[in-house]
């Protein structure tokens, strides 16, 4: 038997009784800057701009969309493996986790392939002054000791943990007789 | 060209890139005059925004000066200075025609639930924005407005996104003549969106936010009785008992993504990016309203679920709208505003430095240093 249930019927709202009686337009804070229009009642609603940006670079697509929007932006492609990991995420849809939270990883990986592309084009970062201390030196001194102190205490305790644990990973040597 | 460079989480700088290129008939290449850090820029700065690219450039805040045009503009010609809004949009798709310019659906193909914005992540459309010597400009025919006679481009730059953003965050709101409006954010929008509840005929602006120099320059520009929350209790309750204990009217999120105030929120959202953002402001905002207030948020997430008190929402029976600002739709109001004495949107600038110096101009308004409330900057060929 045919289910009916799969694809609903759409239903046409004029033959609803009663619809849009109490339609209102001074219940909606933004009217009248908004001009309310029904799909159904927009003769044009698929209409789209008369000239399209040619695709010359990669672009990824939103698969909730059956196409390129007409301009779209190009400066910085996919790339590397940042770049892989953002096609994969172009393969799911904006309700799925498996979009966004690939996308949040190679946004991550893209900063170590930015510094990789500085030093492969004898760039060396300035990383103190790219995060403005300068500015947080001269405005809020103490702050930034603080934050040093703390990153010093953070990688020292590391660096400290980690060589202990080497020690003790590290083969007694045993003289043989 | 001199250009903003996100290289990763509160890492910019500024370089030399190539300059932009027509691309599409209708673009334009704007030499930008003056350029604006949003409070949003933080999002993308803090790295909480997905698909932002290292190299992007930033900067949704603009004005500038005509310098190029494609072959189908026709509406501004080369050497019309002009007020860029902030999202692009095409004004002839199924959203523009409704006066949706910030849900414009033939300008961003990453993304279907928002436009696209300038400079702001490949989420939002994948534009370079103008924090920058040039700019491309898509579909000139529509968003440029070009300059009013005698406008001053430090009024015009704020004309792009925060009076409108204001603006529209006390429309959304609903407010009735004489209701009390709670804004949560004191930054340049939550103090906008209070000055501008004025406007509609709210009875009783009430601002909250934990700096207290913000609070400050609120009560003064806006008019409004201003809060710090970490000196008023559980904010929630401390609107209930100013309110007669029923709640706002309407409540404004003006904060989003980077609200402190709830360490676990702080955590999870900020910190982890387990959600979108801290989501502090919105849980007050909905708890807050009264039962049959409108919640208004301008307040910008990720696109990712959120922890919202979902169930009060439907209990409560409140309204919610928010959505990006349709900044063409409000521009020819507020420019009428400004020009009348109405609003006085360069009071909000404290800051304004060389686009060679954006890092720190970054790191100011991000750690709230130097009683920073809205930072202009200037590229080397704005005064040519």
């Amino acid at each position: 038997m045919e289910n009916h249930n799969v694809i609903n019927t759409p239903i046409d709202p004029k033959k609803i009784k009663g619809w849009g009686i109490d339609a209102d337009p001074k219940n909606d804070p933004t009217y009248p800057m908004r001009n309310r229009m029904n799909i159904s009642q927009d003769p044009d609603f698929k209409h789209r701009p008369k000239s399209l940006q040619p695709e010359d670079t990669e672009v990824l697509r939103s698969i909730e969309r059956p196409n390129v929007s007409a301009v779209f932006g190009t400066p910085e492609p996919p790339t590397g493996l940042s770049g892989l990991i953002r096609r994969f995420a172009f393969q799911f849809s904006e309700n799925q986790y498996p979009h966004w939270l690939p996308l949040l990883l190679a946004d991550r990986v893209n900063v170590v392939e930015g510094v990789v592309d500085d030093l492969v084009h004898g760039h060396i970062p300035n990383i103190f002054a790219e995060k403005g201390y300068k500015a947080e030196w001269k405005h809020s001194p103490q702050t930034l000791v603080l934050k040093m102190a703390a990153f010093t205490a953070v990688t020292a305790g590391t660096i400290l943990w980690l060589s202990s644990g080497n020690k003790k990973k590290k083969p007694v040597k045993r003289s043989r007789y | 060209m001199l250009a903003m460079e996100y290289r990763g989480p509160k890492r910019v700088r500024a370089v030399q890139k190539p300059m932009p290129e027509i691309k599409h008939p209708q673009d334009a290449i704007v030499r930008v005059l003056r350029t604006c850090i949003c409070g949003s820029d933080l999002h993308l700065y803090n790295g909480n925004v997905p698909d932002t690219r290292v190299g992007s450039t930033f900067g949704h805040e603009f004005v500038g000066e005509i310098v190029e045009v494609g072959t189908e503009v026709t509406k501004v010609k080369v050497g019309d200075r002009v007020i860029v809004p902030f999202n692009i949009a095409c004004g002839e798709c199924h959203f523009c025609r409704q006066g949706m310019f910030g849900n414009c659906h033939e300008s961003n193909t990453e993304s279907t639930a928002v436009g696209a914005i300038f400079g702001y992540s490949h989420t939002a459309g994948g534009f370079n924005g103008g924090q920058a010597e040039y700019c491309r400009v898509p579909y000139a025919n529509v968003g440029p407005t070009i300059l009013p006679e005698g406008m001053d481009l430090d009024d015009a730059v704020l004309l792009t996104d925060v009076v409108p953003t204001g603006y529209q965050a006390a429309e959304m709101a609903g407010i009735q003549t004489g209701d009390t409006v709670v804004v949560f954010g004191a930054g340049p929008i939550g103090i906008m969106a209070a000055r501008c509840a004025w406007l509609f005929g709210a009875g009783r602006v009430i601002i909250i936010d934990q700096e207290d120099y913000r609070l400050e320059f609120a009560r003064n520009y806006s008019y409004c009785e201003a809060y710090n929350f970490n000196e008023i209790g559980d904010p929630v309750v401390f609107i209930k008992k100013i309110t007669d204990w029923l709640g706002a009217d309407c409540v404004i999120d003006a904060v989003g993504a980077e609200a402190a105030g709830n360490a676990l929120q702080t955590l999870t959202g900020r910190k982890l990016l387990l959600q979108a953002g801290s989501a502090t402001a919105l849980h007050w905002a909905i708890n807050s309203v009264k039962k049959g207030g409108v919640v208004s948020i301008v307040g910008v997430y990720g696109p990712t679920d959120n922890l919202v008190p979902i169930g009060n929402m439907m209990n409560k029976g409140l309204t919610m709208r928010g959505n990006q600002t349709s900044v063409k739709r409000l521009l020819p109001r507020l420019i009428e505003h400004v020009q009348n004495g109405v609003l006085n949107p360069k009071g909000l600038i404290t800051h304004r430095l060389p686009l060679e110096e954006v890092a720190d101009g970054y790191r100011i308004f991000s750690g709230k240093m130097d009683n920073c409330i809205k930072t202009v900057l200037m590229p080397p060929t704005a005064n040519q």
